[in-house]
């Protein structure tokens, strides 16, 4: 059913090499004034992807989705969409669109005019115009709603708006920026398996995702690959899994998670959370596993598992949780201050770059 | 006890406190209080010189003792659209052409001005073209007049009344978000496309705003002409003001008053048609 529902209008014959990736960023740079928003960026999201910008705000995640846009200029580098250079060409003439993060719906218009915009600009007939409107609407599973206006929408639908407004043009690239920042935690979920459903649905016409976002868990779960970025630069590139599970740099490893990052013998590694285990007071550790003693400082009960901070003897904090299997509330609350046995295996370790560039 | 003390002390208080619970329960009484004076005032003021006008309009100054004869007749009407004699169409056509043409002028001068202030200038460049545009405002009506004796009343009218132009389109441009051009942008249109598309649809109301302004105050007035255009230029106000002092036909005067009203209404009525007021 999925394949099926696009009209044969949206499928674009794909050009050119398979291996040419459809966004190229060389070296861009982009100040305002004195700040530097982006400090040389380079990038290759591979046709089809659903590749996320993740980072903190400022860090020129947002710089650099309105840079592949064309919305900004940037002030060296290189932006190549599916091999050819557009750094100097205008927005207008790019094959991608985006998703804004507060929709830009054009409130004179409405839902069927706002979806339909970019068809009319093109001069398709508005015959065809209605049909690919009313097809897209449905993909995002608002069918009906084409004589509404935006005010009249809840959030949620005014975002389904937004990306039908993008995916009507059927652009080699969608550029989401932030684009369930605005709604509620509920919704926001909601929307997130909804989205990942709508790239399958078109992955036969081959749209590249390009999602902007601050949320460490969005990221996790959306997509294929993803580059984290601080302070206008990329420090790690990668799986969702790769990145989470071997953070390159300390940054990296205090952004998506815990930091947990601790120095032994001038080495600096860390341990993720899940995987350290506390060890209760008659327990052996396994062999080959690595233990180390200290004192609990802080524990935070979070329903699911609870967080322990524990401070080691031989310098350092480790964050550790654990899942509540049988411990009771009470219990878990009352190990503030206790001398615990941490043990983890030396393959969960990863060691970082203290210099915090990738 | 102390508070019963307290209550009995102050009846001023209790009694507005009264009074405001009512207004809580009602609120219609709170709406009715806060509009009725100003409606009041408006039906009297307003709605009365009016009333009183259109009647006027209807009867007829004596020749010889040149007192209000209280008899209905259309004479007033047939003279002013008399066509065997159009010196009135011909004064009501030129002040009405007259209104069109500073209007058209304003909008096409201010557009860019305003957009170039709303989007484009920087805060200080912003302020000093305020102040620019502002000057025909702060200088005397006279001084302005005279400076621009020579030319054309067109020319003095589009200037004298661009600030009410330029005000309410630079606040309906400032108001359009920057993501509006962009989305344009990123959808595939051009320049003049997102301008046609976008920018001035949103940017009609302001642009009615100020053509009401601009209409309405050069439809009006009857200075200008007669510092600027010299004979042969009167304006539809012009004779209006001969008729009440020189001639003293008020009757008269009510009757060609009324063209401006009608215009104005008409006007107003073809803005709505083309949903000026619907983004308010």
């Amino acid at each position: 059913m999925a394949t099926q529902a696009l009209p044969e209008t949206l499928a674009h014959v794909p050009e050119g090499a398979a291996d040419t990736p459809d966004i190229r960023l060389v070296e861009l740079r982009k100040s305002y004034g004195d700040v530097v928003a982006v400090d040389g960026v380079d990038l290759e999201i591979a046709p089809g992807e659903f590749f996320t910008l993740l980072g903190p705000s400022g860090s020129g995640k947002t710089t650099t989705l309105r840079l592949i846009a064309g919305f900004e200029r940037p002030d060296s580098g290189r932006v190549e969409l599916h091999g050819r250079d557009v750094t100097r060409v205008a927005p207008y003439e790019r094959d991608v669109n985006t998703v804004f993060q507060d929709y830009a719906l054009f409130p004179h218009m409405t839902v069927g005019e706002n979806v339909g915009y970019g068809l009319r600009v093109k001069g398709v007939p508005r015959r065809e115009r209605r049909g690919r409107v009313d097809e897209v609407l449905r993909i995002v599973r608002l069918p009906g709603y084409a004589d509404r206006k935006p005010v009249q929408l809840s959030g949620g639908q005014r975002q389904r708006v937004a990306l039908a407004r993008a995916l009507v043009n059927s652009p080699r690239v969608l550029l989401l920026d932030e684009p369930l920042g605005a709604l509620d935690l509920k919704l926001r979920q909601e929307m997130q398996v909804e989205l990942k459903r709508i790239q399958r649905e078109v992955s036969d016409i081959g749209i590249t995702f390009v999602y902007v976002t601050h949320d460490q868990e969005e990221a996790l779960t959306m997509s294929d690959r993803l580059a984290v970025f601080n302070a206008g630069r990329i420090e790690q590139i990668g799986a969702p899994e790769e990145v989470y599970e071997r953070p390159a740099t300390e940054f990296v490893a205090g952004f998506i998670g815990v930091s947990n990052v601790i120095e032994r013998d001038g080495r600096r590694f860390t341990v993720r959370p899940e995987k350290i285990n506390i060890l209760d007071a008659g327990d052996d550790a396994t062999t080959g596993d690595t233990v180390e003693t200290g004192r609990v400082r802080n524990v935070v009960y979070v329903g699911m598992f609870t967080r322990y901070t524990v401070e080691l003897d031989t310098g350092g904090e480790l964050t550790v949780v654990k899942q509540n299997l049988e411990s009771s509330p009470r219990d878990t609350l009352e190990a503030t201050g206790k001398r615990v046995r941490l043990e983890w295996r030396p393959e969960h370790t990863y060691a970082i770059d203290p210099g915090g560039r990738a | 006890m102390a508070v019963e003390v307290a209550r009995a002390g102050r009846p001023g208080r209790r009694a507005r406190l009264r009074l405001s619970a009512a207004f809580w329960r009602h609120p219609w009484v709170k709406g009715s209080a806060l509009l009725s004076p100003p409606v009041l005032a408006y039906l009297l003021f307003y709605i009365g010189a009016l009333a009183v006008l259109f009647i006027s309009a209807f009867w007829t100054v004596d020749s010889f003792t040149g007192k209000l004869v209280h008899q209905w007749t259309l004479a007033n009407f047939k003279t002013v659209f008399s066509t065997s004699d159009p010196t009135y169409l011909r004064i009501a056509a030129r002040t009405i052409g007259i209104a069109a043409a500073v209007t058209v002028t304003d909008a096409v001068l201010a557009f860019p001005l305003a957009y170039y202030m709303a989007r484009l200038a920087t805060p200080r460049r912003r302020a000093l073209l305020f102040v620019l545009v502002l000057l025909p405002l702060w200088s005397s009506y006279l001084v302005r007049i005279y400076a621009w004796r020579l030319i054309l009343l067109w020319i003095v009218f589009s200037y004298v009344w661009l600030p009410f132009m330029v005000l309410p389109v630079y606040a309906a441009l400032e108001r359009i978000p920057d993501n509006f051009l962009e989305a344009s942008a990123d959808l595939g249109g051009s320049a003049w496309r997102t301008f046609r598309s976008v920018v001035l649809p949103l940017a009609l109301p302001g642009v009615i705003a100020g053509s009401i302004f601009t209409f309405s105050l050069t439809l009006g007035d009857y200075v200008t002409p007669l510092l600027v255009g010299g004979a042969g230029s009167s304006f539809i106000g012009n004779v209006v003001y001969e008729n009440i002092g020189i001639n003293a036909n008020i009757p008269f005067a009510a009757a060609f008053a009324t063209v401006p009203l009608i215009v104005m209404g008409i006007y107003l009525l073809i803005a709505r048609r083309l949903g000026a007021f619907e983004a308010l």
